[in-house]
């Protein structure tokens, strides 16, 4: 197995093991954690982190990253509530959110690629310019009063299940993402890309063009999350989902996607994604402030980019010993 | 300081018995080694042979499984190369490692700078020394410089003033000609051999045998990481060399088959890149090889980029089987069929964190593809294909690519851009570090290739490579095609009198 992938898996099974451990502690120890309505709660609560960290995932393996995610949310909510408050139908209002989210996303790509400035750099810029538009078009206005019907499908749950509507069609989506990311060209050059840039220009990789496509994808699922939100919580204002891109960058790094690029898996950051929406979970239940959480997410984004290193450290330290007890050359290295 | 004809029976630098390995690899079994002052040694052997982890083993980078270092007699433990440094030995590595962001003065003095009062590094004695150094190696390079950016020959050269910056006792150079070209080999042997005569000792690798013989007075050869014999040069062939470092006898170095050219399938017209190159003009048809000469600086790279679209061009054309290239597309060249093996492998050949297999894998995504996917047992049959074939050296295929030795690198670079079977083919500096045997075998690989129909324009700064395998060898000076020259009047003296421009 290639080193690479090795130590990603390992991380990953770290993650996962962690996952079971966080799961099966809250389900013995929090009051109110294991019934159907609060997982269902998790479930939604934790979707907007989920829905945005597919393209982020993508984006950091080519190295890069999209911090205005939560502001196009934000403004795509707020663009939803005026134009709800316009009286436009909502039919068509949701096309034109997206739309806003790919002019945003590309926006985004159009700097980093053409002036080729880091993404850093400029996407803590657009944070706070999105944001602000936000704020220019909504005001301080809060927008609740949507069709009961979407309402009730980013809120509501299949039947007595812990399963949110909203959960299938982020299957779909993961689905499509994981397919995309370790199925196709198109995600084996995300990977040359992040790894070495520029041997993956010699290899003839249109580096532009698909880092292009990945922020323009980003800000398209940025703003169906600020649908959601909008919906999900029944409120559409400027400030929603602030903040969330700490959430984002704090899971996918979490979940092993090495903040450098070209190595990750998407499954581990869906595992990063979801234990960190669970730890989330238990503090509400266990009255944590909203403070306190953010520290702890924090923690996490350090634990995360810590991690996966320490773990390569002791990975290599043991090759060193493997090595220094090798009998034969004959003998392949075993594979851990 | 020891006269060069007296070097008595005390080495200044010894190994004794050394063994190292990387997991299931052992890159040396048993080594030993003594290195004289007043004399040039020479390390051979193929590539992964162990001479780079010998060297590395000897300077602290690497720690030994078991033996010794002996400096003067005395066992030491150096725990990193600040250490080897300390007691008076350079080393320069096989691959530069300077820092892009930096300066070519910063990097040579890095750490350890001229002062003035207040401790504040002085700049203008750091540029001084710099400029001083760059004289003595012959070269023209501002000290202000960014190392970004830097040909891999202008790297090495900075790698080689920054050894050659401290009064080192032993000097020990890891394939440090690799991209040079004849006259600056000259100038940097002028400063070993001055060296040599103040009592140095140098250790010197290299795959060009004419350069060992040149310089060298003895020689240790290593075979599959075990040590094989230490002699003296003299007396030897370089046959029996290379039987020492292969084990068997080598058939032609340079297998030139006759082809009758077809078709122009690469033709260049009046290709212009402003500052950089002008006014570059050539073609090259089916079933030739192009040589392209020149000094290091004089354009050959830049032209190779521009033509398969990594830079733009400012004018001019390029057509591949009468296909008109968009400008600045690598994409839509290897479409049409054309390939570059680029001269800096680590940084554009290779992702250095990939697999052999992903590497090579790389330039076939669009192919071994179904229904959208990756075919991942195409792309791995592709992969291994061209790895056998090329016979790369190594323990698994998805292992990373930067455990492998130079050369191996070098072999899956070409192996990359072989599998795209492609009809114009482009190589910089192809045998790079690329040890005498598979030198043969590359050269065969190439005469093959171009047999079968293949356009290939060949780069190189090694001259016998060039006089031996080129129909045709384009000349270039400061930018410009200077001459071209036909196999039956390419000499050493024809090209080096076009390229230095004293025939133009
Ligand atoms: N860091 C490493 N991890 C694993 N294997 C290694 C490492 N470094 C070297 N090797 C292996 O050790 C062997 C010797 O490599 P080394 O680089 O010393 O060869 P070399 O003689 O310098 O070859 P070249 O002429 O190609 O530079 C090779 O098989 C190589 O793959
Ligand atoms: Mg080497």
């Amino acid at each position: 197995m290639p080193d690479s992938l090795t130590r990603a898996v390992r991380w990953d099974t770290v993650v996962g093991a962690l996952f079971v451990v966080v799961l099966l502690l809250s389900f013995t120890t929090v009051d109110g954690f294991g019934n159907a309505l609060n997982l269902s709660f998790l479930i939604g609560n934790t979707l907007p982190i989920a829905l945005i960290a597919l393209p982020m995932t993508l984006l950091v393996v080519s190295g890069e990253i999209d911090l205005s995610v939560a502001s196009t949310a934000g403004l795509s909510g707020a663009v939803m509530g005026a134009l709800w408050n316009q009286g436009m139908a909502i039919e068509t209002i949701i096309p034109l959110c997206l739309l806003l989210g790919v002019v945003c996303g590309l926006v985004n790509g159009l700097l980093v690629t053409r002036l080729g400035l880091p993404s850093l750099a400029v996407t803590i810029g657009t944070l706070a310019a999105y944001r602000g538009i936000a704020q220019i078009v909504l005001g301080s206005d809060a927008v609740t009063d949507f069709p009961s019907a979407y309402l009730d499908f980013a809120a509501g749950r299949i039947g007595d299940t812990f399963v949110p509507y909203a959960f299938l069609p982020f299957l779909v989506l993961l689905a499509i993402a994981v397919v995309a990311l370790h199925a196709t060209p198109f995600g084996r050059s995300l990977f040359a890309i992040g790894a070495g840039e520029e041997a993956a220009r010699f290899a003839g990789v249109r580096v532009r063009r698909q880092k292009l496509i990945l922020f323009t994808v980003t800000g398209l699922m940025s703003a169906l999350t600020g649908v959601f939100w909008a919906l999900h919580y029944a409120s559409a204002r400027y400030d929603n989902a602030t903040g969330l891109e700490l959430s984002v960058v704090a899971a996918v790094l979490l979940g092993g996607i090495d903040f450098d690029g070209g190595r990750g898996t998407l499954g581990g950051a869906i595992a990063g994604v979801f234990l960190l929406g669970a730890l989330q979970n238990v503090m509400s239940l266990r009255d944590v402030s909203a403070q306190s959480q953010i520290v702890v997410t924090g923690a996490l984004l350090v634990l995360s980019v810590l991690g996966p290193r320490v773990a390569r450290q002791i990975a290599v330290a043991r090759a060193g010993r493997r090595a220094a007890t090798a009998p034969d050359p004959k003998t392949p290295a075993p594979t851990s | 300081m020891t006269h060069p004809s007296d070097t008595g029976p005390a080495p200044v630098l010894a190994l004794k018995g050394i063994s190292k390995s990387f997991g299931a690899v052992r890159a040396l079994r048993d080594v030993s080694l003594e290195l004289f002052p007043g004399e040039v040694h020479a390390l051979a052997g193929e590539n992964g042979a162990g001479k780079s982890t010998l060297i590395k083993t000897l300077a602290g980078v690497h720690r030994p499984d078991a033996g010794q270092v002996l400096l003067d007699g005395a066992p030491v433990v150096f725990h990193g190369p600040g250490d080897a440094r300390d007691a008076g030995i350079a080393v320069i590595y096989q691959e530069p490692t300077l820092f892009p962001d930096l300066s070519i003065a910063e990097n040579i003095f890095m750490g350890r700078q001229p002062r003035r009062a207040l401790r504040r590094i002085d700049h203008r004695a750091t540029r001084e020394a710099t400029t001083a150094l760059m004289k003595r190696l012959g070269v023209e390079l501002d000290p202000d410089r960014p190392a970004r950016g830097l040909s891999i020959a202008d790297q090495q050269i900075v790698e080689i003033a920054k050894a050659l910056s401290f009064d080192a006792r032993v000097l020990i150079m890891d394939e440090p000609t690799a991209a040079l070209t004849h006259s600056e080999v000259a100038r940097l042997f002028g400063v070993v051999r001055a060296l040599r005569d103040q009592g140095a000792a140098v250790l010197f690798i290299s795959h060009r045998l004419e350069e060992i013989f040149d310089i060298c007075r003895r020689v240790t050869t290593l075979r599959d990481g075990a040590w094989i014999a230490s002699e003296p040069l003299d007396g030897m062939t370089e046959d029996d060399l290379i039987r020492r470092m292969v084990g068997r006898d080598l058939a032609e170095l340079y297998p030139k088959q006759d082809v009758t050219p077809g078709e122009v399938a690469l033709s260049v017209r009046r290709l212009t890149r402003e500052g950089v190159f002008t006014d570059v003009s050539f073609d090259v048809r089916r079933g030739e090889i192009v040589g392209l000469a020149g000094l290091v600086g004089a354009g050959r790279t830049e032209v190779a980029r521009a033509v398969f679209g990594i830079d733009r061009r400012d004018a001019g054309e390029v057509e591949v089987d009468g296909r008109r290239l968009t400008n600045g597309a690598p994409s839509t060249a290897m479409a049409a069929g054309l390939a570059l093996v680029p001269e800096d492998r680590r940084a554009q050949g290779l992702v250095m964190d990939m697999s052999i297999e992903r590497n090579i894998g790389l330039t076939g995504l669009g192919a071994t593809v179904r229904a959208g996917l990756m075919d991942r047992g195409a792309e791995r049959s592709r992969s291994l294909d061209w790895a056998v074939k090329l016979r790369v050296k190594y323990a698994r295929i998805a292992d990373t690519v930067n455990t492998l030795s130079g050369g191996n690198q070098q072999k899956v670079v070409l192996a990359k851009w072989l599998a795209t079977r492609p009809k114009v083919l482009i190589v910089d500096e192809p045998t790079r570090g690329i040890d005498v045997g598979t030198k043969a075998e590359v050269h065969r690989l190439l005469s093959q290739l171009a047999a079968d129909g293949v356009a290939v324009l060949m780069i190189s700064s090694d001259l016998p490579e060039v006089l031996g395998m080129a129909d045709r060898v384009l000349v270039m000076h400061e930018g410009r095609l200077t001459a071209e020259i036909p196999r039956t009047d390419a000499t050493e003296e024809t090209v080096m009198a076009a390229a230095t421009g004293r025939a133009a």
